[in-house]
C-alpha cells in the first residue's frame, strides 16, 4: 500500500517537474510546479512529517506560487521564443541529463544500502508539538533571525515595486 | 461489540461518505432557497413562491436549468486552464467537509464510530491548506477567460482572498492556544460542559474579538457581501465567471456556498463549542429542540387555519404537522444520543449562515481599495493584538 | 512487503527533481521559468532533509526544511519584485536581452 502510494505520487511529481521545464508558457509551468509541491506534500506525510506537509501546501503551494501566478498575470508574460539554440546542445542535452541522473541514482544506491525502510507510522515525532518545542528552544535564534529576514524582504519588495512619486 | 477490522472500516467509511455528501449537496441546494426567501422577506416581497409549495422545488428547477443549458466553451479561451479552474474550486470546497466533526462517538448496531469522516491531528491546518488551494480556481478562471473583465475580477478576488487569509489564520490560532490541540474533534471535546466552557466565553481571555475577526475575514474569504466587489454585477459584468455557462458556472456557485458552509462549521467548532449543548443535559437542555419544533409547528398550524390564500390553507398545516412529528422524534431515547448533538451543531451553524444571509440583505458593498485598506491597516493588527493578549494570558495561567 | 518503501527511493526521487531543476535553470530563457526551476531545486532539497530526518529519527531535518521554506518565501518575494522592475525598465522577460553590462 505504501509502495503504491509512493510510486503514484513520485511519478506525478516527476511528470509535473518535466512539464515545468518543457512548457513554453510560464503559467503552465507554474501550475505544474503546484502539482509537484502537492505530490511532495503527500510524500512528506508518508515520511511522518505532518506539520511540514501542511506547511508545504499552505506556504509553498498556497502563497508563494500564488505570488508567481499573480506576477505572470500582471506582466502578461507570453510564450518563449525558439531562437538561437545550437544543434549540439539539442542533441547532447537530454542524453547527458539522463546519464547524470543515472550516475546520481547509482551513487545513492551504493552509499545507502536499503536497510532503513519507510512505512507510514515509522516516525511519529513530526507533529506540531515536537516542532513547536524544538523551534522555540533549540532553534530560537534562527527563528528570530528569520523573522527579521522576512521583515527585510517585505521592505525590499515594497521599495522595489512601488510607483515613483512625482 | 464487533471488532473493527479493515473490511468493516471500509464499509462504514463508504456509508459515511455517501451520507455526508448526499446531505451536503441537498443543504447546498436548499441554502440557496433559504437565502432567496430571507432576502425577499427583508425586502418585503414573497420570494420564490410558485415552483412547488412556497418555492420548495425552486432549487430542483435551477439544477435542471443549469444542467440542460448549452455548455459552451468560447473559442478564445485557454482550454486546459478553463476546464481546470471550476474543477479546482469545487473539489477544494467539498474536500474540507471531510474533517468536520458533526457529533460525538456513536454506537450503531454494535459498531462504534465517530460522526466525522476522518480525524486528522492537523485538522485545522488541513482546512487552511485546502482553502489556500481554492484561490487558484478563481485566479485561473479569471486568466483563462481571455477577457479583461474576467482578468480584473479574478485578480481582485484572489488578492482579496489571500489578504484576508492572514487575519483569519491569526484569529484561528487564538482558540488553539486555549485548547492546545489542532485536531477538530479534540477541540470540541475540550469545550464540553456548557456555554461557559465554549471558547468564546471561556478561558483566560474570552474570544469574542477573535470570533468577530474570524467572521469578518470569513465573509471576505468567501466573497460575500459586503466584500463581493469582484463578482458584483454592476461593476465587472460578472467578475471571474463571466465566460462560464451551465455546469461550470454551477460549480463556482456551489463552491461559494460550500465554502460558506465550511467556514460556518469552522466558526462553530472553534468558538461556539461544536455539538456541545449550552447547558448540561441534566438541567433539561434535551427538551429545547422539542420545544422549538413544537412551537414552530403550532405557529404554522395557527397561521395555516387563518391564511388568506387557499393554497396556504393546505400547505401551512402540512408544514405544522411535520414540525410536530419532528418534535416527537426528539423524545425517542434511542435516537437522542446522536440526534441531539447533531441538532446543536446544525442550530449553531445555521445561525451563522442566517447571519451571512441577513448581512447580505442589509449592508452595501465596500469599494476595493477600502476593502484592502481595511484588512491591512485594521483587521490584521487587530488579529495580532488578540493573539498577543491571548498568548500572554494563557502563559500566565498556572 | 508492499507496505515498506526503501529509503534510497526517496533520495533518488530528490536527485531526479534536483537534476530537472538544474536543467530548467540552465536551458530556459524566460526569467520567471528560471526562477521556478530554482524553487523546484529547493523542494528537492527539502525532500532530502526530511528523508534523512526519518532515517535518524530526529526532528532537526524537519526544522531545517522549515527554514528553507521560509527563506524561499522571502527570496520569492524579493526576486519577483526585481523581475517586475526589470520588466518595467526593459520591457522584456528574456534573460538573453538583459545584457547591457556585458563587455
Amino acid at each position: 500500500m505504501d509502495v503504491i502510494l509512493f510510486l503514484a505520487f513520485a511519478i506525478i511529481a516527476v511528470l509535473c517537474a518535466i512539464n515545468v521545464v518543457v512548457q513554453t508558457h510560464p503559467i503552465s509551468s507554474a501550475i505544474s510546479l503546484v502539482g509537484v509541491m502537492g505530490s511532495l506534500a503527500v510524500l512528506y506525510l508518508l515520511l511522518g512529517a505532518e506539520f511540514l506537509a501542511a506547511a508545504q501546501v499552505i506556504v509553498y503551494a498556497g502563497a508563494i506560487m500564488v505570488l508567481f501566478v499573480f506576477v505572470i498575470m500582471l506582466l502578461n508574460a507570453g510564450s518563449e521564443g525558439k531562437k538561437g539554440r545550437s544543434l549540439m546542445a539539442q542533441l547532447l542535452g537530454v542524453p547527458l541529463l539522463v546519464a547524470f541522473l543515472a550516475l546520481m541514482a547509482y551513487f545513492v544506491e551504493r552509499l545507502f544500502p536499503s536497510t532503513t525502510m519507510v512505512h507510514f507510522g515509522g516516525f511519529t515525532g513530526g507533529g506540531v508539538k515536537e516542532i513547536g518545542r524544538a523551534l522555540f528552544t533549540t532553534y530560537l535564534l534562527p527563528f528570530e533571525v528569520t523573522s527579521v529576514l522576512i521583515l527585510i524582504a517585505i521592505l525590499g519588495a515594497i521599495v522595489l515595486a512601488r510607483k515613483e512619486m512625482d | 461489540m464487533h471488532l473493527l477490522n479493515l473490511d468493516s472500516f471500509i464499509v462504514i467509511s463508504v456509508i459515511k461518505v455517501v451520507v455526508v455528501f448526499a446531505v451536503l449537496l441537498t443543504v447546498l441546494a436548499y441554502l440557496q432557497w433559504v437565502e432567496r426567501k430571507v432576502i425577499a422577506h427583508i425586502q418585503v416581497r414573497p420570494g420564490p413562491y410558485r415552483v412547488g409549495p412556497h418555492g420548495l422545488l425552486q432549487p430542483l428547477a435551477d439544477v435542471i436549468k443549469l444542467i440542460t443549458k448549452e455548455d459552451l466553451i468560447p473559442p478564445h479561451v485557454n482550454k486546459p486552464l478553463y476546464i481546470l479552474a471550476p474543477f479546482l474550486a469545487i473539489t477544494m470546497a467539498l474536500l474540507s467537509i471531510s474533517v468536520i466533526p458533526f457529533g460525538p462517538k456513536i454506537t450503531v448496531d454494535g459498531y462504534a464510530t465517530y460522526m466525522q469522516l476522518t480525524d486528522l491531528n492537523i485538522g485545522v491546518l488541513f482546512v487552511l491548506a485546502v482553502s489556500s488551494i481554492g484561490v487558484y480556481g478563481i485566479a485561473l478562471a479569471g486568466w483563462s477567460s481571455n477577457n479583461k473583465y474576467s482578468l480584473l475580477g479574478g485578480l481582485r478576488s484572489s488578492a482579496q482572498m489571500i489578504s484576508y487569509e492572514l487575519p483569519m489564520s491569526l484569529a484561528i490560532v487564538a482558540p488553539l492556544l486555549i485548547s492546545n490541540t489542532l485536531s477538530l474533534r479534540e477541540l470540541v471535546e475540550k469545550q464540553s460542559g456548557g456555554m461557559w466552557h465554549w471558547n468564546i466565553l471561556h478561558g483566560p481571555f474570552p474570544q469574542i474579538f477573535g470570533f468577530l475577526i474570524f467572521m469578518i475575514a470569513a465573509f471576505a474569504e468567501t466573497n460575500r457581501v459586503p466584500f463581493d466587489l469582484p463578482e458584483a454585477e454592476n461593476e465587472l459584468v460578472a467578475g471571474f465567471h463571466t465566460e462560464y455557462s451551465s455546469m461550470k458556472f454551477a460549480s463556482f456557485f456551489m463552491a461559494e456556498y460550500a465554502n460558506m458552509i465550511t467556514v460556518s462549521c469552522m466558526a462553530t467548532l472553534l468558538f461556539l463549542g461544536g455539538w456541545v449543548a449550552p447547558w448540561p443535559a441534566k438541567y433539561g437542555s434535551s427538551y429545547v429542540p422539542v420545544a422549538i419544533f413544537a412551537a414552530a409547528g403550532l405557529i404554522a398550524l395557527f397561521h395555516g387555519f387563518q391564511s388568506a390564500h387557499r393554497r396556504d390553507r393546505l400547505s401551512l398545516p402540512v408544514v405544522g404537522v411535520t414540525f410536530l412529528i419532528c418534535a416527537a422524534v426528539f423524545l425517542l431515547p434511542m435516537v437522542q444520543q446522536w440526534l441531539l448533538p447533531l441538532f446543536w451543531f446544525c442550530a449553531k451553524t445555521g445561525g451563522i449562515l442566517f447571519a451571512y444571509i441577513w448581512i447580505r440583505g442589509t449592508l452595501p458593498r465596500f469599494r476595493y481599495d477600502q476593502l484592502m485598506g481595511f484588512t491591512w491597516k485594521f483587521l490584521f493588527p487587530a488579529a495580532m493584538l488578540n493573539l498577543l493578549v491571548t498568548g500572554f494570558l494563557v502563559a500566565l495561567r498556572p | 512487503m508492499l507496505t515498506q518503501v526503501p529509503i534510497s527511493w526517496f533520495l533518488t526521487l530528490s536527485a531526479v527533481l534536483f537534476a530537472l531543476g538544474v536543467a530548467g535553470f540552465l536551458f530556459r530563457r524566460s526569467i520567471i521559468t528560471v526562477f521556478m526551476s530554482i524553487e523546484l531545486m529547493l523542494n528537492a532539497v527539502n525532500l532530502s532533509f526530511i528523508t534523512f530526518s526519518y532515517h535518524r529519527q530526529s526532528i532537526d531535518g524537519h526544522l531545517f526544511a522549515f527554514f528553507v521554506m521560509v527563506v524561499a518565501a522571502a527570496e520569492a518575494a524579493v526576486g519577483l519584485a526585481i523581475i517586475l522592475t526589470i520588466f518595467k525598465n526593459r520591457a522584456t522577460l528574456s534573460i538573453d536581452e538583459v545584457d547591457s553590462m556585458k563587455n
